[in-house]
């Protein structure tokens, strides 16, 4: 099988902040199309390794290669817009690039929040704004979105809604989506692959194989079954073509991110699954 | 028309706010009001140093001007706290500027002319200029509107979007230096600050968007050079200050009206 050219990768990234590092020894790779989720504890460097892979966080070892020209649809975790700049949503959604009323408005229902174009940016709800950002993004018709924990300060039937969008959005246009999240249960379910992160890559593989990973266990303290009923369900019912695989046989290499660590616990998360 | 004294200060003011306007809502909206103090107050350097190498004043506070812009531009992002540098900046380029003038034969007596300046006194020259370094600065403006204003809501939303926020910022700093250059003789290096962020601040109460923002700062600014002149005909005030104090009545009537966004 021809895999397809990477939109993104990096190589034994690590990036510091100040001297301490965060991020150590990352091997990860995205392919048009995807969803790859990240998981991890608080200050596992979840963030960082999406700026570092957009490019706003220098590596202070290895490297990061974008497609050239790449078109990246980016939500960060937190906006702050200065209140002296006065901003509707609609003048919002033409910057950088102009987009039409008709793109603007079409974008904005998409996204959950229709008729918004006449209100001003710094009056919104942090959900309207979240939702604002992603209609956004999509207006650039990116080749990859990007989404720092997307679903904060959403209800849950609005956090299930978004990821239902996020599939459609990718079953339409075939970007690939980059999450941070902390939604376990229902991020794994919508994800293709999912990177469990601390520090360094603990486990990545498909969520069936990473939610059976000792080091996701031990990370996110649950159990053998009990929460994982939920999401097995879940799982097993949106992703049928996975049953049987103890990892997306289009990415070998990145179920298996320790072969080239071998200064972490050499435990790799399919040992447990292997198909 | 252009022999009354009157007509060549209202049309220096006039033209200097087609650049203020967009300019010092840049300035408001990226909280840069200390930046610009400090590009103002190395412009009294650059008269000093003009004098002593005699060259003309508008080159001398131009290439200072730049000079402290673009060190300031690169110390930024580098950790240091913004407010801290400009203040060491803002306060010893006019420490030595003055440190200069006095050093100078002959400045001692017109220094107050260039910190206040002094609009009653431009020739057409002076008119050609403030007119030429305003329409630069704003056909600058309009061409980077987008990417400035993409880089001025977030400099990484902007980079991820494939923009340069440093080309951005670099281009806002050169017209700024540029601007400043132009105005010190009409309203001086202390209160060209205050013509910056003053009428952007007014028409930051009315504007719903950013364009109407900084038109109505223009707008602000030309008439706050208007009622100035007059009120310094009136009652025989320094044109300057009184320029500016006009704009800081109408700010002050600004908040009194209802905000609208």
């Amino acid at each position: 099988m021809q895999l397809p050219k990477p939109l993104i990768t990096a190589e034994n990234l690590s990036v510091s902040h100040g001297g301490a590092p965060v991020l150590s020894g990352v091997d990860f790779t995205i392919a048009p199309a995807e969803i790859v989720t990240v998981v991890g504890p608080n200050g596992s460097g979840k963030s960082t390794l999406i700026r570092a892979l957009i490019g706003l966080e220098p590596a202070a070892t290895g490297q990061v290669t974008r497609q050239p020209g790449l078109v990246i649809g980016y939500v960060p975790q937190k906006l702050h817009i200065d209140a002296s700049l006065p901003m509707t949503v609609r003048r919002f959604l033409s910057l950088p690039k102009r987009v039409g009323n008709a793109d603007a408005a079409a974008a904005l229902a998409r996204t959950g929040v229709p008729g918004l174009e006449g209100r001003q940016i710094t009056r919104l709800s942090g959900g309207q704004f979240q939702r604002v950002l992603l209609a956004r993004a999509l207006l650039a018709h990116p080749q990859i979105l990007i989404l720092d924990e997307p679903t904060q300060g959403l209800d849950q039937p609005g956090t299930a809604a978004f990821y239902k969008l996020i599939d459609e959005v990718r079953a339409e246009t075939g970007a690939a989506v980059l999450m941070v999240s902390h939604d376990l249960h229902v991020v794994m379910s919508a994800s293709d692959r999912v990177i469990c992160l601390n520090g360094h890559v603990c486990c990545a593989g498909t969520p069936r194989v990473v939610s059976n990973a000792p080091e996701y266990r031990a990370l996110f303290g649950l159990g053998t079954g009990g929460a994982f009923a939920l999401y097995q369900h879940v799982h097993d019912h949106d992703h049928d073509h996975d049953e049987g695989h103890g990892h997306d046989p289009a990415h070998p290499h990145h179920a298996h991110p320790h072969a080239e660590h071998p200064s972490h616990p050499p435990h790799d998360c399919e040992h447990d699954h292997a198909g | 028309m252009l022999d009354d004294f009157l007509t060549r200060a209202a049309l220096a003011g006039t033209g200097l706010t087609l650049a203020t306007g967009p300019l010092g809502s840049f300035v408001v909206w990226r909280r840069m009001a200390y930046f610009g103090d400090a590009t103002a107050h190395a412009a009294i350097l650059g008269v000093a140093l003009s004098f002593g190498f005699g060259i003309s004043v508008y080159v001398g506070t131009l290439a200072v001007a730049l000079g402290m812009a673009l060190t300031v531009a690169q110390l930024s992002g580098r950790g240091h706290a913004m407010d801290t540098v400009l203040g060491v900046l803002a306060h010893s380029a006019l420490a030595f500027g003055l440190v200069a003038a006095s050093l100078i034969s002959g400045l001692r007596v017109d220094l107050s002319a260039w910190l206040f300046g002094d609009i009653l006194a431009v020739s057409r020259m002076d008119l050609a200029i403030v007119w030429g370094g305003a329409v630069l600065v704003l056909l600058a403006l309009a061409w980077r509107w987008q990417g400035l204003l993409a880089s001025t809501i977030n400099e990484e939303l902007a980079q991820a979007s494939g923009l340069n926020p440093r080309l951005e910022r670099l281009v806002l700093v050169l017209a700024l230096a540029l601007t400043v250059a132009v105005s010190i003789k009409i309203v001086g290096a202390l209160l060209i600050a205050a013509l910056l962020i003053v009428p952007a601040a007014t028409a930051r109460q009315f504007a719903r968007s950013p364009e109407a923002m900084a038109l109505g700062a223009t707008c602000a600014g030309a008439v706050s050079v208007v009622l100035g002149l007059w009120a310094s005909m009136r009652f025989d005030t320094p044109a300057g200050p009184s320029i500016v104090a006009m704009a800081a009545v109408m700010f002050t009537v600004s908040l009194i009206l209802p905000r609208r966004a």
